[in-house]
């Protein structure tokens, strides 16, 4: 016998579509689609009317033509004349520039302060907490703003350095801090450098590589090889070895002092170090309380059951506490560097020229060509931030593979 | 004899001695705390050392500030050499820096007392421990500060709020048949009452009217709060509209949610303060000038709610997914799910986070300093610092800006810590 009572499909009635689940949803989103589209369209007639009334159209013709400013902070070749695409190919540079020194030391910031702020000793931990508490709690605008006007107000101008007897002088005769920026020895290549960063290179590979290779080591045969003095060896010795058999192909350009101002080496604007500085210090106190909250997150019983090994206090962190405290770190610190790229587009505050002050600034300002202008700025920060996740996020992924 | 038997009994306990001196009180707590190991010795050296150097530099600063001057130049006068802050720009310009430089002085009453009101209608929402008939405070006070703040004629707030009123009772009255039904009703009789009431408070513009104040005055430190406050409360139910969105079955919807968060969390602020600067006025229609206060709330309310989507998100996904089964099989619909199991339950979890999100929007306030609005940092950047009596008086002026900001965004965070704690302890 059956219990079953066999339903026949019921037949689709007009009023199902309100009334029946199965297909409120369909009715649910033709609407949803329906009031988007006529958002959409009406939007588009208004922009449409407007840009007629304007006498305006759109159009990216506008990026071949020359530019006519100047950028005083760049990483290629730039002058007034190049196209405004140049322009804002500069800025990207310089956006990108930006922020990944402001990763690396915020990073390095953060995770100092985070350690040390659980630290054993009471004032060490308190000063840490004042720090994270003050950047976090002030707004990264009005840092940027405090920071500049220090670097401004405290540095000496360029002048300083001149005469007889300077009010100022250089750090080892190679560095300049002045209140327009820092100048530093750059590297000149001659003949034969690219062998010697070809050696380097070479050198590092293979550093990695027999780390790997005692790693293996270990873990099949329970052999240790002791890796220390022939990284550090495999580090110098061929590299130095070649410099001096080819002649020492690379040079150091010193920073000199011409008339009123620097020439030659390195030179980092104001505005670039302001930033630079603001960038990692704020949001290094926001990654010092995911440092702390990732450590904490790690259960005591598990440096208890590490220390119950037999294992030392280095190793106990390094291969217990670390990689598990990592797992809880990683994802929010994807979201600050993502953050730190987009705060660098403050950088207007300041001048320095990053893509939101060429394109979306001097570019917008002199052409009048607003919408285009935003929307490749928006479209250039769009693809950074979406590749910047999906890259963590592989990596994200790898990490939380080993969990099982 | 028994006095002469040697062997000794004690009869009472010997006194107690105290620790030897470098095991108890203060030295105790410092050899622990401060100086345990050699590394740590040096620590607090090297803390203490900057300590006092900050102390030694800032402290003749500030005892040396002026307070009464009328411009950089006599305050250097006074100071006549001596290290020393020149406080009298923040004494002279307070107007300014609180209220912007075109708020009618005669009126700085207005946004006093709505600050104040604000605290009383935040209470009950803060602190769930005071009698909830304050919730109905909170209810009306928008309306209240609309009209303290903008002024004008107090019929409008009067009939938005009558509006609002109507259309929810015949929205509580009908939804228990329908959710939909209840909706489109409540809608139709409050867009009713705002057409009749619109011609009743146009026609009557004197009725107990304060004086006008059109949004472009606005300036200082209230136009960041105002900012903060309104986005922040506007976003918070288009968070939770976002975030339910995203978990939807329905393919549709999801991606338009999806492709609204991930956007606008993919530019920065910065980018959107240009579309409201620049942009947006082109996509209204002709003839209608927006007033760019407006504009920028817009877009303000957008980035928030796309974060706020994001944490409120989290807090769905954190819910056991017996929770969503358990509302299925009472044979709820999914409105009364949701209102009735799911979000109490993920709002809680996601509240800290909300606050968190909500203090970085106030601090972003400051951004739009930039497209030229006169907010505080605007106030101090443009019309203070660059006329000639205040001229290079910056870390004064900043530092009071960072100082108030501190002050708010610090008791915030504290007061959601606080929160955190409470919730942590009701759920055991």
């Amino acid at each position: 016998m059956s219990t079953f009572t066999s339903t026949e499909r019921e037949k689709f009635r007009l009023s199902m579509l309100l009334n029946d689940r199965r297909y409120r949803s369909y009715t649910f989103q033709f609407f949803a689609l329906l009031v988007l589209i006529c958002i959409i369209s009406y939007l588009g007639k208004n922009l449409v009317e407007n840009l007629a009334k304007a006498g305006l159209n759109i159009s990216y013709g506008f990026l071949e033509d020359p530019a006519g400013y100047d950028i005083n902070q760049r990483l290629i070749e730039y002058n007034s004349q190049s196209s405004h695409l140049r322009a804002a190919m500069v800025g990207i540079l310089n956006t990108l520039l930006v922020a990944v020194l402001g990763c690396i030391t915020a990073t390095v910031l953060g995770v100092t302060a985070g350690i040390l702020r659980l630290s054993n000793n009471w004032i060490v931990a308190k000063l840490m907490a004042i720090y994270v508490e003050i950047f976090r709690n002030v707004p990264i605008l009005i840092w940027i703003l405090i920071i500049s006007s220090i670097f401004m107000g405290v540095l000496p101008q360029p002048r300083a350095f001149k005469g007889e007897n300077p009010d100022a002088t250089m750090l080892w005769d190679m560095f300049a801090f002045t209140g327009r920026g820092i100048y530093a020895p750059g590297p000149i290549f001659f003949e034969g450098s690219l062998v010697v960063v070809g050696t380097f290179v070479l050198s590092i590979l293979s550093i990695i590589a027999l780390r790997r290779h005692a790693r293996r080591k270990l873990y099949s045969e329970g052999r240790v090889i002791k890796t220390g003095w022939w990284s550090i060896a495999l580090f110098f010795i061929p590299t130095i070895l070649i410099y001096y058999a080819l002649g020492s192909p690379i040079g150091l350009e010193y920073p000199e002092l011409k008339g009123f101002n620097f020439k030659g080496g390195i030179y980092a604007r104001g505005s670039l170090i302001s930033l630079w500085f603001a960038l990692s210090i704020y949001t290094g106190a926001f990654i010092a309380e995911v440092v702390r909250a990732g450590i904490q997150s790690v259960d005591k019983g598990q440096t208890e059951a590490a220390a119950a090994l037999g294992l030392r206090n280095n190793f106990i962190m390094n291969l217990v506490i670390l990689p598990q405290a990592l797992r809880v770190i990683i994802p929010p610190m994807i979201s600050f560097y993502l953050n730190i790229t987009k705060n660098s587009s403050l950088a207007l505050a300041v001048g320095y020229m990053d893509i939101t002050g060429t394109l979306g600034g001097i570019t917008l300002n002199q052409t009048g060509r607003a919408i285009e202008a935003v929307l490749l700025l928006m479209l250039f920060y769009l693809v950074i931030s979406l590749s910047i996740s999906a890259v963590m996020n592989i990596y994200n992924r790898s990490i939380m593979l080993k969990e099982r | 004899m028994a006095e002469n038997n040697a062997s000794f009994v004690r009869h009472e306990l010997i006194k107690e001695q105290v620790p030897p001196v470098s095991e108890r009180g203060l030295v105790k707590w410092v050899r622990e705390n401060l100086f345990s190991s050699p590394f740590n010795a040096i620590m607090t050296v090297l803390s203490l050392w900057v300590i006092y150097s900050i102390i030694a530099g800032s402290a003749p600063w500030f005892i040396n500030g002026v307070w009464n001057a009328s411009s950089v130049r006599e305050c250097y006068d006074i100071l006549d050499g001596v290290r020393g802050a020149c406080f009298a720009v923040l004494k002279e310009r307070f107007p300014q820096l609180i209220y912007g430089f075109k708020y009618p002085p005669t009126e700085y009453w207005r946004p006093n007392i709505t600050t104040l009101l604000l605290l009383v209608a935040l209470a009950p929402v803060l602190f769930r421990k005071l009698p909830r008939q304050l919730l109905a405070f909170s209810i009306i006070y928008p309306f209240l500060a609309y009209w303290l703040i903008w002024g004008g004629t107090i019929l409008v707030p009067v009939v938005a709020f009558l509006g609002f009123a109507a259309g929810v009772y015949c929205f509580r009255r009908f939804s228990t048949n329908a959710f939909a039904l209840g909706m489109i009703v409540g809608v139709i009789v409050a867009s009713i009452f705002w057409l009749f009431g619109g011609y009743l408070s146009d026609a009557n513009e004197t009725f107990l009217s304060l004086q006008a104040v059109p949004s472009r005055d606005m300036g200082g430190l209230m136009l960041n709060l105002l900012l903060g406050t309104i986005a922040c409360s506007v976003s918070i139910p288009l968070g939770i509209f976002l975030a339910l969105g995203r978990q939807s079955s329905m393919p549709i919807i999801k991606w338009i949610c999806v492709v609204f968060i991930e956007f606008i969390r993919g530019v920065p602020l910065i980018t959107l303060l240009f579309v409201a600067n620049v942009i947006l006025a082109f996509f209204f229609p002709p003839d209608t000038s927006i007033d760019l206060i407006l504009r920028v709330i817009i877009m303000m309310t957008f980035f928030n709610s796309a974060y706020i989507a994001e944490v409120v998100r989290g807090g769905l996904a954190a819910l056991p997914s017996g929770q969503y089964e358990a509302a299925n099989s009472l044979g709820l619909d999914y409105a009364q799910s949701m209102r009735l199991i799911i979000l109490p339950q993920a709002l809680k979890i996601s509240i800290p986070g909300i606050v968190n999100v909500s203090v970085g929007m106030l601090k972003d306030t400051t951004l739009v300093s930039i497209i030229s609005m006169f907010d505080l940092v605007g106030m101090i950047r443009g019309p203070i610092l660059s006329t000639s009596e205040w001229n290079g008086v910056y870390w004064e002026l900043f530092g009071c800006a960072a100082a108030i900001f501190f002050v708010v965004c610090f008791s915030i965070s504290k007061y959601s810590q606080w929160l955190e704690r409470q919730l942590e302890t009701s759920n055991r």
